[in-house]
């Protein structure tokens, strides 16, 4: 539609262009420097044992530990265990949060009965449920998963059921005087205007099941990077926790960025 | 020529928590097939209910209606609806959009396709098939949502206020365009709306109503002198404003 932007610029365009893509750049780069910084900064207070390692840890110590854990493997397993916990638990959430509030717009009874579970369900925090899921299911990735259900899975349903009330009613009105009935309805109109509020849950879902992960490695696990940062918690090896944090923001950022581009195909599918 | 819509003796109550609303009481008349009715009245005195108890996504309280002669129990294939927005579907494109009912009454075939297509040809849409909703002017949006009603090929069609969202020139052209398309695929229309110059230039017949509880209050025949009779040169004809101040008054609108 825009292409006939690009093909006739003016001079003040070009300029706008310019100082646009300047400005965006410089922020960029600031970013770097920031984090490049607080490394360097980190690096030499503990050199100069202005701070002390033992307790802080250090950059030169990460990347040690980086190294060995990566050398014999430890590294994937760990972050390939936490990562597959809240993959599955995500999609799980995320499909069973939907089909759950297809239910509730499906019947107005059986979401009047529920709304108040829903409200207190949301609002408990559901770390206080680790432990009851440990003795039910006992201490395996079952369990771990089940925890970045439980984390996702109410927030799924309060957006997604939202989302479909807010249909425009006038838009289903439209469809009633074809003729339509209430599956009808659902598959034409109410499922796809609620596409773009089921995706940005995807967002806030990738987090929630993520802080799931982790509290369940916390209380369970033996391996994942929950398990790492508890272990050498426990311990006393500051330089595992430190690593395993900075994975673990990788990780968190990775996942995000995934889906985000997710998002992007399939609202450009629509 | 033959009754094709029959109210008889409707009246409809509405219940909430608050009370009870009589939102129309005892109405009667007929609409004669190829008619043009319109039906104005004073806000909110149930004009809107009153369409959609004809359509049949509303049950009277009381009383029936009869659509060619078969009592209305339902939405059916023979009305159709086109309401104030246009209510495109901005995820389907302009062809998916039209074919929408025709998806929902599972007559979805190659030869209602091909009357679509044929539909779209007809009044310039069709080069626009592949488009989306956001990329049509208001005007052309409501042409598509004329061309949606009329692809289940009803023989009556409803129009609740259609053109009010519209900006005033637009409306102009567009309600011509309307009417004349409902002339040429020779349908039965009942107009609601709010606009009386649009009601009386649009339309064969005028139902006023009565504020709610709506019962009406008068009908007038339009016959206006023109020579060739469409919404924009009737509004020309030197009855128009008689018929405007006449039915203005009926209205007995108070600021």
């Amino acid at each position: 539609m825009y292409d006939d932007i690009n093909t006739n610029i003016s001079e003040e365009y070009k300029k706008y262009l310019k100082s646009h893509r300047r400005k965006k750049s410089a922020i960029r780069i600031s970013r770097i420097i920031l984090l490049i910084f607080i490394f360097v900064l980190w690096e030499i207070a503990a050199q100069k044992e202005w701070i002390d390692p033992f307790i802080m840890s250090q950059p030169s110590r990460i990347l040690e530990t980086l190294i060995t854990m990566g050398k014999d493997g430890s590294l994937f397993i760990h972050t390939g265990v936490t990562v597959y916990e809240t993959i599955v638990g995500f999609v799980i959430g995320t499909i069973l949060g939907t089909l759950i509030a297809i239910a509730l717009w499906w019947s107005d009874f059986l979401a009047s009965v529920l709304d108040p579970y829903l409200v207190v369900l949301n609002a408990l925090p559901k770390t206080a449920l680790g432990p009851i899921i440990l003795v039910w299911i006992g201490g395996t990735t079952k369990s771990i998963i089940v925890m970045a259900l439980l984390f996702s899975i109410v927030v799924t349903i309060i957006n997604v059921y939202t989302s479909f009330r807010s249909c425009d009613e006038d838009k289903i009105k439209l469809l009633k005087t074809f003729g339509a009935n209430k599956k009808q309805i659902l598959r034409k109109v109410v499922l796809p205007s609620g596409i773009t509020s089921i995706i940005s849950t995807l967002k806030i879902n990738v987090g929630l099941s993520l802080v799931g992960v982790i509290v369940g490695e916390f209380l369970v696990s033996k391996a994942g990077l929950g398990y790492l940062i508890i272990y050498g918690g426990q311990v006393f090896k500051m330089d595992l926790v430190m690593t395993s944090v900075i994975i673990l923001a990788i990780v968190a950022a990775v996942l995000y960025l995934s889906v985000l581009w997710i998002e992007k195909r399939v609202l450009k599918m629509m | 020529m033959d009754k094709v819509v029959e109210v008889i003796d409707v009246s409809m109550n509405y219940h909430t928590l608050e009370g009870e609303t009589e939102a129309i009481r005892k109405l009667n008349f007929d609409i004669m097939n190829g008619e043009f009715v319109s039906i104005v009245g004073p806000s909110g005195c149930g004009k809107s209910t009153l369409l959609s108890l004809i359509s049949g996504i509303l049950t009277p309280t009381s009383g029936k209606v009869l659509i060619n002669g078969k009592k209305v129990e339902g939405p059916s294939a023979s009305v159709g609806y086109m309401l104030q927005k246009d209510h495109l579907f901005e995820w389907r494109n302009i062809m998916k959009n039209i074919t929408i009912g025709l998806e929902i009454q599972g007559k979805l075939n190659k030869e209602n396709q091909e009357f679509v297509e044929q539909l779209l040809k007809e009044y310039g849409l069709y080069e626009f098939r592949n488009h989306y909703p956001r990329q049509l002017s208001g005007g052309m949006r409501q042409r598509v949502a004329l061309i949606r009603t009329l692809a289940t090929k009803p023989n009556i069609l409803l129009l609740d206020e259609p053109f009010s969202a519209l900006d005033y020139q637009t409306k102009i052209a567009i309600s011509e365009e309307v009417w004349l398309i409902l002339k040429k695929e020779k349908k039965t229309a009942i107009l609601v709306t709010h606009d009386l110059a649009e009601a009386i230039s649009m339309s064969d017949r005028i139902i006023v109503l009565t504020k709610r509880p709506a019962e009406i209050k008068s009908m007038h025949q339009i016959n206006l002198s023109c020579d060739c009779k469409t919404p924009i040169t009737c509004r020309e004809a030197p009855e128009f404003r008689i018929y405007f101040n006449k039915i203005w008054k009926e209205l007995d609108v108070h600021v």
